[in-house]
C-alpha cells in the first residue's frame, strides 16, 4: 500500500469513529427518555410542574428550558460589548502590537479557567458584592449566573471574531480611507460589514458553550425548580438538573433527566442550524 | 443505560483499586462495594484498618444510596450501601433475595447561621411552618414565643435544601411527615422533593457553604458533617416533648425501643425521651445467597467476616471519632443475627 491510501484509511475509520459516537449517544439518549416520552409526551416540554416524590411523580421540563435560555441569554447580552469592543482592540486597532499580544493571552487564558473555579469566586466574591452594594438580598439567582456566564463566554466570542477582523482585506480599509473615511467610519461601514458573519458565528458558538455550562451555574442559580420570574429569581438550567439529580434517580426520574439531555442536544442543535442559515444569508 | 451505568460504575472501581488489585493478585481476595456517601467517612476508617489487620483489601465507592442499589442489582459489588431501606416492593424488584446490615448511626442537623445567637429551639409546628414558606422573618412573633431570652434579627429566612437526591433529605422529609400532616399532604417524603420554599445546593459541603455565607438562612445537613464543621445547631423537640440537641448519645438513643429483626425501620421520632428525633441508620446490603456469579466460597465468607467485624464493639468503638452514632447492642445483637442466615450454596456461612 502507498502512503496515500493509508492516509485516506486511517482518515476515514477515524471520522467513521467520530460519527458512530456521535451517533450512539444520540441512540442512547433517545433510547433512555423512551419511558419518560410515553408517560408525559410533549407536555414534558410545557409542564412546569417537577415532582420528583414516590406515589406523585411528575416531571416537567419547562422551568428548567426557561431557565437555560434565560441564563445564557442574559450572558450573551452582558458579554456582548465586552467581547465586541476587546476583539475590535485585538483585531483592528491595536492590531499586532505588544499590549494586543498580552491582552490576547489574556483572554485565551479566560477559558482555560476550570468552570468550577468562575463558580467560586461568582459564590464567595461576586455574590457578596452584589449583596453588599444593595442590588440583591441573598445573591442567588439569574443575575449572578449570568454575569459569570458572561465572563466564562467572552473568550469564545471575542477569539472568533477578532480573527476574522483581522482577516478584513487592507485594500478595502485603504480604499475607504483614500476616500476620506475616519477611522471609525472605517470600522463602521467597511470591517464590521466585511466581518459580520465570522462575528456573529463567534457569538453563535459563545451563546452553545453557555447552554452547556452546568457547574459555575449550579453554584449560582439556587437550584429551585420554577420558571425564573425576573433577574433577582432563583432557578434553575438543564445541565445543573441533570448534574444534580442523576445521582440518586432511577426509573421515571432517570429517564426524565435523559430527556432533559435530548432536549438540551437538540436546542443547541437548533440554536448551531439557525447561526449556519443566518451566517449563510449574510454572505 | 443499566449497562453503561455499570461500566461508568466498574471504571470508578477499577480506576480506584487499581493499587489493591495489584497486591491482591498475590493474596486471595479482595473486596469491592458501593454506595451511600453518607457514612463514607466511617467505612473508609474502618476498611482502611481491616486491610491492615487483616490484609483483606476493601475498596468502597461513594457513588450513592441509588447507586449503590444499582450496582447490587447488577452484581458488580460484594455488597452494597444505602441510607434509605428497601420497601418491600423494592426487595421484590432484586434479582434475588437481599438482607440489610445496620453499620452505624447518623442524623440530620438542623443547621442555621445567625451570629450571636448559639441557643435555638425549634418546635415541630415552627418546623413546619418555616420550611413550608409560612415563615418567612427571624423575628417572627411565633418563633420569639418559643426562644425567650433570644432577640432575633430583622431579617429574612432563607432555606436552604439539598439540589441533589440524598439519604439525608429522606431522613429529613421523613421526620416532617410524620410531624406534620400539611407537609405530608403537600410534599412527602423522598431523597428528593419538590421543594415549596428555598433554594438548592449540593451536597452537605453546598449546604453548610451556602449557610455559613449567608446571614439568616437555615438548612438541614448529615450529623457527621455538621459536627466536623461545628455549625449552629438547633434543638429539635422529640415526641417525649423534649428539646434536643444532635449529640452521640442523643442519636443513639433513638435506636433503643423496639428494632424490627430485619432491621428495616425509619428511626425518626422516636419514643425514647432522650432521643433525637431526625436519626437513621445507615445499611449494607448483600444478597442473602452468595453463590452467584462464579463467586468463590473464600469470596462469600470474606464478605460476611467483615460485615460481622463492622458491627463488632471493636469497629463500632471507631465511629464516634468520625462523627458517627455507634449501633446499640440491641441493633449490633440483630444484625449479627442477620448475617448468620446468609448462605453459600444453601449453608450458611457463620455459625
Amino acid at each position: 500500500m502507498n502512503s496515500d491510501k493509508i492516509t485516506k484509511i486511517v482518515l476515514f475509520s477515524v471520522s467513521f469513529i467520530i460519527l458512530i459516537v456521535a451517533g450512539g449517544i444520540v441512540f442512547s439518549l433517545v433510547g433512555g427518555a423512551i419511558p419518560s416520552f410515553k408517560t408525559f409526551g410533549f407536555g414534558f416540554i410545557t409542564s412546569s410542574h417537577w415532582d420528583p416524590t414516590e406515589g406523585r411523580e411528575n416531571y416537567g421540563a419547562l422551568p428548567f428550558i426557561a431557565g437555560t435560555l434565560i441564563t445564557s441569554f442574559a450572558a450573551l447580552v452582558i458579554s456582548f460589548p465586552l467581547s465586541f469592543a476587546t476583539s475590535l482592540f485585538l483585531g483592528e486597532y491595536y492590531r499586532n502590537t505588544r499590549v494586543a499580544k498580552i491582552l490576547g493571552t489574556m483572554v485565551d487564558l479566560l477559558a482555560g479557567i476550570p468552570s468550577i473555579v468562575y463558580g467560586l469566586w461568582g459564590f464567595y466574591i461576586l455574590r457578596p458584592f452584589l449583596i453588599g452594594i444593595g442590588f440583591e438580598n441573598q445573591g442567588f439567582g439569574v443575575l449572578t449566573s449570568s454575569i459569570v456566564l458572561a465572563i466564562m463566554i467572552i473568550p469564545y466570542a471575542t477569539s472568533l471574531s477578532n480573527e476574522i477582523i483581522s482577516m478584513v482585506p487592507n485594500d478595502l480599509k485603504e480604499a475607504a480611507y483614500s476616500l476620506g473615511s475616519t477611522r471609525y467610519e472605517v470600522i463602521r461601514y467597511v470591517t464590521v460589514p466585511a466581518a459580520r458573519s465570522g462575528i456573529f458565528a463567534g457569538y453563535i458558538l459563545a451563546f452553545g458553550r453557555a447552554l452547556g455550562e452546568t457547574m459555575a451555574v449550579t453554584m449560582l442559580i439556587g437550584n429551585s425548580n420554577i420558571i425564573p420570574d425576573g433577574l433577582f429569581s432563583t432557578g434553575n438550567t438543564m445541565a445543573s438538573v441533570i448534574a444534580n439529580q442523576f445521582g440518586e434517580a432511577d426509573g421515571l426520574k432517570l429517564s426524565s433527566l435523559i430527556f432533559i439531555g435530548l432536549l438540551l442536544f437538540v436546542i443547541t442543535g437548533i440554536v448551531n442550524s439557525i447561526g449556519k442559515l443566518i451566517i449563510k444569508k449574510m454572505n | 443505560m443499566r449497562t453503561i451505568i455499570t461500566v461508568l460504575v466498574l471504571a470508578v472501581l477499577f480506576s480506584s483499586c487499581q493499587n489493591s488489585a495489584k497486591k491482591a493478585s498475590n493474596e486471595k481476595v479482595s473486596l469491592t462495594a458501593a454506595g451511600a456517601t453518607f457514612p463514607l467517612p466511617f467505612y473508609n476508617l474502618v476498611f482502611k484498618n481491616y486491610t491492615e489487620s487483616k490484609g483483606i483489601p476493601v475498596t468502597y465507592g461513594g457513588v450513592g444510596s441509588g447507586g449503590g442499589i444499582r450496582s447490587l442489582t447488577d452484581k458488580v459489588v460484594d455488597f452494597g450501601a444505602t441510607d434509605a431501606f428497601l420497601e418491600d416492593d423494592k426487595m421484590a424488584e432484586m434479582p434475588a433475595p437481599i438482607v440489610h446490615i445496620p453499620t452505624c448511626l447518623g442524623a440530620v442537623v438542623i443547621t442555621y447561621n445567625l451570629p450571636g445567637i448559639d441557643e435555638l429551639k425549634l418546635s415541630n409546628e415552627l418546623l413546619e411552618k418555616i420550611f413550608l414558606g409560612e415563615i418567612t422573618k427571624w423575628n417572627d412573633p411565633q418563633i420569639a414565643a418559643n426562644n425567650p431570652g433570644v432577640t432575633l434579627p430583622v431579617k429574612d429566612i432563607l432555606f436552604v435544601h439539598r439540589s441533589d437526591g440524598s439519604g439525608t433529605t429522606q431522613i429529613f422529609s421523613d421526620y416532617l411527615t410524620k410531624i406534620s400532616t400539611k407537609w405530608a399532604e403537600k410534599i412527602g417524603a423522598g431523597k428528593s422533593l419538590n421543594w415549596p420554599v428555598g433554594m438548592g445546593a449540593k451536597g452537605n459541603p453546598g449546604v453548610v457553604g451556602t449557610i455559613s455565607q449567608t446571614e439568616g438562612a437555615i438548612g438541614y445537613v448529615g450529623s457527621e458533617f455538621a459536627f466536623a464543621q461545628k455549625t449552629q445547631m438547633a434543638q429539635v423537640q422529640n415526641s417525649a416533648g423534649e428539646y434536643v440537641l444532635p449529640t452521640m448519645a442523643s442519636i443513639s438513643a433513638a435506636a433503643k425501643g423496639n428494632i424490627p429483626d430485619d432491621t428495616r425501620i425509619m428511626l425518626t421520632n422516636s419514643s425514647d425521651p432522650e432521643s433525637y428525633p431526625i436519626s437513621g441508620f445507615t445499611w449494607i446490603i448483600l444478597y442473602k445467597e452468595q453463590a452467584y456469579n462464579g463467586r468463590s466460597l473464600a469470596q462469600a465468607e470474606e464478605t460476611v467476616k467483615l460485615l460481622d467485624w463492622m458491627v463488632s464493639p471493636e469497629a463500632q468503638a471507631e465511629a464516634p471519632n468520625v462523627h458517627y452514632a455507634p449501633l446499640t447492642e440491641d441493633a449490633a445483637a440483630k444484625a449479627k443475627a442477620i448475617l448468620r442466615t446468609v448462605t453459600f450454596e444453601g449453608k450458611a456461612i457463620l455459625n
